[in-house]
């Protein structure tokens, strides 16, 4: 019996990475061999056996302008059709012939209208290294590789904020890290953490690089030599613990390796954020990550057991690993987004579940925007929700059928137009009105059924109709893709940005009308000369409110600074959440684009009692990176 | 110089407003039925949630902050919730609106046959109405009209109906509903009818913001009230109330809409239906109670002529723009939006503010017509010259003469004048002196104010001979209802005539103390006229600092150094400003040590004694206003104080501090003993 169910959970883990796979295709790991060139110790650690996502040196399979991988990325072919190239996800290798009328349409943008980036590197626009040599020459003595190549430099001084990647697209880049250094353990990082005390260097964490708060810019003022703390190689599973359930995990590993190499186990984490392709488990430590299935897994903050981390003034951990403690403030909720302001996460043991025996995507539309939030909301009440629940708005759902993939048979395509024939005529749901909730359920297939039928019961109260795995799964995978289209969009003078928000339930409607209007008001008022996409979605559930994500890009032709612009209606649509009772983030963190706001949002005592804490940890301010504070 | 370039942005001169068009003239040559049955397809809220008005009633009786506040009356009062609701719902009954747009139809043939009838013009600026109605597609709106006559209040829903716009709900006035079938018909042109005061009823206060607050969110159609509360009988602005604004505005505040736009509309009338009514009202002549057959009754004055009308759709105001940087809308984040509350400090400043600014813009396109420079000159003339007989007048010619050079100066404030260029300026003149002739005659070539209808309404006695009070009062109809058209021009003047005032009880001539002496008159009579209250010293420098530009501008005032010097030429200004204030100066010098409700009646006869012994010049003191407000700012400058006795609340009066003020004022005027030995 047990035996039974062991090879059941391991075929289910091997179905699921098939799935994972799918549209996480890694490429095949070439890490050893390549060195940085100030390398003098060859690499002598034991290195896990199983292959890594991400290479020392990024530059060989990922983008240095742009988001994801080298091979992956959407242009508009000789005949204009939107493609997607490379084989990494479902959607790779697929014309989508809606996107271009979409695109065009929603940003009264000319394809054939190019703003091209500038093609590749320019190392010697890179300002030099400014070196500490007492420091380098220390460091050369332990072993730990380090580089100050121009290159690796760039690939660490930024994260993704639309500023960052439009000021590489035009090969301007300002202050950069001067050197990188790629510990391989926690004790390496001891070492590391205590020359840079010794010597007075800033130190800045850096883990998968997929920030969007400017967390990554290194402060124009810093004189000092500062390092980037690349936490990449550091990405084993040092334990797993089946009878409680946990793994000891390396913080640097990404999303995706670690969900792999559990799932080989039969186990998983289930966190999920959008970005776990690249972001990496440190990262999501300290900014308090989300991931989409948290009603299930939970975030961040409650999967974690047990943290390491290094700081100026040593190591902080706790004495077990106990499952919860009243030992005063738990000193955990320092650490967790904390933003590299205080030291290096280097282990974390946390929750591990096995994998599910079945996985179920769904989607249900509903007439209005208004009926759907009120659908997510009962959902929460009744405490229901499956692993994702996310409702997008009217112009997501277009933008969602603009990348549907070019349909082979004619059969799909008469079954399609039979869907909308019979939601729009026979249901009489105002395409322009009507808004799609995509679902995702986990768990054993009977509970699963069960559960799928609870949640579209409730739907159907709503004047919800069930639409189809299909569009579900979709949706999900649009998620992986977004982030590919800003891309494109800026190679056609389109600049674009997501933000997100958490509000309490009685205010999710409110705050998104008036941030999506005050998008379209800001951008009018800036001189933006055409209408905006200005849209959101609900992608979380809580009991007391919801995580709301925007999206909004405008085409910036005619603008003469259009970052700045930007950069003010970005500015504009979070003052307006934070005064419609939004916070000011619900998982991206605070970063330096934030700042502004943090004492408004948690008070003067507030900030100072996270001013002493620093004060305390980081006299020297060798973290200093300079978020959050 | 950059203080130049802000001087030019300061000249009211250059203020552009729209032009006119008169909408009587199509209705003249084209069939009422026909109108009255028009196509009407208005351009709504583009959020709008379309509901009739029984649904918007139910929306209100099931909405989160009338079940909270039930619930909370119900544990108060120890009654059942049910019976609490079923109150809620009884007083909705009385206050909703049953709108209705065969009703309207109905009106609009109506006031058509009467407005041609008693107007020459009806006068509106069609391209504030297209603004307008672009405001309505995008934002919840709200109508400002200001309130002069009963006119105000279908005029809007007329022009709305007419110009193909959503017609709007109305707030009025309880005293409506109780008009016989008139107040039904009100109901269901979109009146809705709200107590007079209601300070303490949790539950009326809650019904009443809920039913407002329910129509502005869903956008059911433009929220329409009067800031000034009431109708002015003085044709000045009254001091704006804030209740209501501050409900319109709140959904806004609490994120629950975007935007609100606020419209003011100023309507002026060239001769207000209610001209005496009001003078009597001012002294002491109980208010007919509205009653349909009293309507009828006033039937009579449909045969007279009362002139042209002018409706100014003013710029939507947006709250949002109105509250940037003055608002933190965060404070409404920690509290469940649906329990009401007391609104900050903060908000309450800034409703304050957005009422004086939009009570200001109504003021300011005011349409003034040439009797109302007639009114001033005529008004100062009497007051001037008080050993002449009344029956003398001010010679014809001269006031032609003096009215034109008024309607320089008015021009050259900025003043929105509609003067009859097609016609001479004496043809103009005596245009308005017949259209106003029941207030002035003319003979032999002097003008002079109408003696005054001896009878007082009610009493059909002529065979007595009139007491000298009786023949006061006739006069004093009179002056009051010159003083209305008067004031009409005062909010162009106010400022520089302050300054003028200030200049001449200062003790010198240098900058700052001719400021100080205008920052006491204003806070004397911040009650009197739309003077922000709690202004910062900045304002009063930056509005002090206008005035002075107008009057430099005009060649009237030079400032050298630290001085203001009046120019030989500004003499005649200054003095024109100064007796502009006049009888506000010497109206506030009475003040008595009465119960607060004797106070009125009390000054009143007393100012008839000091009237008759001839000691005391002005009629104006007479006007129940003036009084009122005079007693405000004297309790607000601490003179009087309120003390609750035994006997109801009694004044006390702070002897020192009323000479003090009374020495402070006399400066100004050549003061009356006789009225300090009361004191």
């Amino acid at each position: 019996m047990a035996s039974d169910s062991s090879t059941e959970r391991h075929q289910i883990a091997l179905q699921r990475l098939r799935i994972i796979a799918g549209h996480l295709q890694n490429p095949v790991d070439e890490d050893s061999g390549i060195n940085a060139i100030e390398c003098n110790a060859e690499d002598s650690r034991p290195s896990s056996k199983n292959t890594r996502t991400v290479p020392r040196r990024r530059q060989e399979i990922m983008k240095w302008n742009g988001w994801g991988y080298s091979d992956t990325k959407f242009y508009f072919n000789k005949k204009g059709q939107a493609e997607f190239t490379g084989k990494r996800y479902r959607l790779s290798g697929l014309i989508l012939p809606g996107l271009k009328d979409w695109f065009e349409g929603t940003f009264e943008a000319n394809v054939l209208h190019k703003t091209p980036a500038v093609p590749t590197l320019n190392a010697s626009a890179v300002q030099p290294p400014c070196l500490n040599e007492a420091f380098i020459e220390e460091l050369k003595t332990t072993g730990i590789p380090f580089t100050h190549d121009a290159e690796d430099r760039v690939f660490r001084a930024h994260g993704h904020c639309a500023h960052e990647i439009f000021a590489l697209r035009e090969g301007r880049f300002g202050r950069v890290p001067d050197m990188v250094v790629w510990p391989n353990s926690h004790d390496d990082v001891v070492t590391i953490v205590e020359l840079a005390c010794k010597h007075n260097v800033c130190l800045m964490p850096y883990g998968g690089g997929t920030s969007v708060s400017s967390a990554l810019e290194c402060p124009p003022e810093e004189n000092r030599c500062i390092v980037s703390l690349d936490t990449s190689q550091m990405n084993r599973i040092l334990w797993i613990d089946e009878k409680n359930l946990t793994a000891h995990v390396e913080a640097g590993i990404i999303g995706q390796d670690l969900e792999r190499l559990l799932n080989e186990s039969g186990y998983c984490t289930g966190h999920e954020p959008d970005s776990m392709e690249f972001s990496s488990l440190g990262g999501w430590v300290a900014t308090r990550a989300s991931g989409m299935k948290k009603n299930v897994y939970g975030n961040i903050e409650d999967l974690v057991v047990h943290v390491k981390m290094v700081t100026p003034r040593g190591v902080i951990e706790k004495s077990c690993q106990g499952p919860r403690m009243s030992t005063g403030p738990d000193v955990h909720h320092f650490i967790l987004g904390s933003e590299g302001t205080l030291g290096v996460v280097t282990e974390v043991t946390m929750k591990i579940r096995p994998v599910p025996e079945y996985q179920k995507y769904g989607s249900v539309v509903f007439p209005n925007f208004e009926q759907g939030v009120a659908c997510l909301r009962e959902v929460a009440k009744q405490r229901c929700a499956p692993a994702s629940i996310r409702l997008m708005d009217n112009e997501q759902f277009q933008f969602g059928h603009a990348l549907k993939p070019q349909v082979s048979s004619i059969f799909t395509s008469f079954v399609d137009g039979l869907k909308s024939f019979y939601i729009t005529k026979v249901k009489g749901f105002d395409p322009h009105h009507l808004c799609v909730a995509t679902l995702l359920f986990e768990g054993d297939r009977e509970k699963v059924l069960q559960h799928e039928k609870q949640v579209y019961d409730i739907a159907s109260k709503f004047g919800g109709l069930a639409a189809g795995e299909d569009n579900g799964q979709r949706g999900y995978m649009l998620t992986f893709v977004i982030a590919y289209l800003r891309d494109l969009g800026m190679d056609h003078s389109v600049i674009g940005e997501s933000f997100e928000t958490s509000v309490p339930w009685d205010r999710v409607l409110d705050i998104c009308r008036n941030v999506k209007e005050r998008i379209v008001r800001e951008c009018k008022d800036k001189g933006v000369q055409f209408a905006p996409l200005s849209t959101c979605r609900v992608t979380q559930t809580y009991d007391a409110g919801a995580c709301v994500y925007f999206y909004f890009a405008f085409n910036y032709r005619g603008l003469s600074d259009p970052v700045h612009v930007f950069e003010q209606v970005e500015h504009g649509a979070r003052e307006e959440i934070l005064a419609n009772g939004g916070s000011l983030s619900h998982h991206h963190g605070v970063g330096k684009l934030r700042k502004e706001w943090m004492k408004e949002s948690i008070s003067k005592v507030g900030m100072g009692m996270l001013k002493s804490v620093k004060d305390y940890v980081d006299p020297e301010n060798i973290f200093g990176n300079r978020n959050l504070l | 110089m950059a203080s130049k370039a802000l001087y030019v942005q300061r000249d009211p001169m250059l203020k552009k407003r729209d032009d006119f068009e008169d909408i009587l003239e199509e209705r003249r040559n084209s069939s009422d039925v026909k109108y009255g049955l028009k196509c009407y397809t208005p351009v709504l809220y583009k959020e709008l949630t379309p509901c009739t008005a029984a649904e918007l009633k139910n929306m209100v009786l099931h909405s989160d902050p009338l079940r909270y506040v039930i619930n909370q009356v119900s544990k108060e009062t120890g009654e059942a919730c049910d019976v609490v609701k079923d109150e809620a719902s009884a007083i909705l009954e009385e206050m909703a609106h049953r709108l209705q747009l065969s009703t309207v139809r109905f009106f609009a043939f109506a006031l058509c046959k009467a407005f041609k009838r008693l107007y020459r013009t009806v006068c509106i600026n069609e391209e504030g109405l297209q603004r307008l109605q672009q405001a309505i597609q995008d934002h919840p709106v709200v109508l400002l009209p200001s309130h002069r006559s009963y006119m105000d209040f279908l005029l809007v829903s007329y022009l709305m109906y007419t110009y193909d716009m959503a017609l709007p709900v109305i707030a009025a006035g309880m005293d409506f509903m109780g008009m016989k079938f008139i107040g039904e018909m009100l109901r269901m042109s979109g009146a809705f009818f709200i107590r007079r005061s209601f300070g303490g009823d949790k539950l009326y206060w809650v019904v009443f913001s809920e039913y407002v607050k329910t129509m502005l969110r869903n956008g059911f159609a433009p929220i329409e009230f009067f800031l000034e509360g009431t109708r002015s009988r003085t044709a000045k602005s009254l001091t704006p109330k804030l209740g209501l604004l501050n409900i319109v505005m709140e959904p806004f505040f609490k994120g629950e809409v975007f935007d609100v736009s606020l419209v003011p509309i100023s309507v002026s009338y060239e001769r207000v239906l209610e001209e005496s009514l009001y003078a009597r009202e001012l002294l002491g002549v109980p208010k007919p109670k509205e009653t349909t057959s009293g309507l009828l009754k006033a039937r009579k004055v449909l045969s007279e002529d009362y002139g042209s009308i002018h409706v100014y759709f003013g710029p939507p105001q947006s709250v949002r723009t109105l509250s940037q940087d003055r608002l933190d809308r965060c404070q409404y984040n920690l509290k469940p939006r649906h329990i009401p509350g007391k609104p900050s400090e903060q908000t309450q400043a800034l409703v304050s503010d957005v009422a004086y600014s939009l009570v200001r813009l109504q003021e300011e396109n005011m349409v003034l017509r040439p009797w109302v420079l007639m009114a001033s000159l005529l008004l100062q003339d009497l007051y001037q010259n008080l050993d002449r007989s009344p029956e003398q007048g001010l010679d014809l010619e001269l006031l032609t003469e003096q009215t034109l050079w008024l309607r320089g100066l008015a021009r050259q404030y900025g003043a929105f004048l509609d003067w009859p260029d097609s016609v001479s300026p004496s043809g103009a003149v005596s245009s308005s002196l017949s259209l106003h002739s029941g207030l002035v005659c003319v003979s032999g070539g002097r003008v002079r104010l109408a003696a005054g209808d001896l009878g007082a309404p009610g009493t059909a006695g002529p065979a007595s001979a009139p007491t000298p009070e009786e023949e006061l009062f006739a006069r004093a109809v009179v002056v009051l209802s010159c003083a209305s058209y008067r004031n009409q021009v005062l909010h162009v003047f106010l400022r520089p005539a302050l300054v003028a005032a200030a200049l001449h009880s200062a003790a010198s001539t240098r900058k700052e103390e001719v400021f100080d002496s205008f920052n006491f008159l204003w806070n004397v009579f911040s009650n009197e006229f739309i003077l922000v209250p709690g202004a910062t010293l900045q304002d009063f420098e930056e509005d002090f600092e206008e005035a002075c530009f107008l009057l430099v501008k005009t060649g009237d005032l030079y400032v050298s150094d630290q001085d203001l010097v009046v120019s030989e030429s500004g003499k005649h200004t200054l003095s024109f400003l100064r007796s502009l204030l006049e009888p506000f100066l010497q109206g506030y010098q009475a003040g008595d040590s009465l119960s607060e409700k004797q106070f009125v009646p009390a000054v009143r006869s007393f100012a008839v004694r000091v009237l008759l012994t001839g000691s005391l010049r002005c009629y104006e003191s007479l006007s129940s206003d003036l009084q009122k407000n005079a007693l405000a700012a004297l309790m607000r400058l601490d003179v009087v104080q309120k003390v609750k006795g035994g006997q109801g609340v009694t004044l006390s009066v702070d002897a020192v501090k009323v000479h003090s003020l009374a020495d402070t004022l006399r400066g100004e005027v050549s003061a009356q003993k006789a009225l300090h030995a009361r004191l």
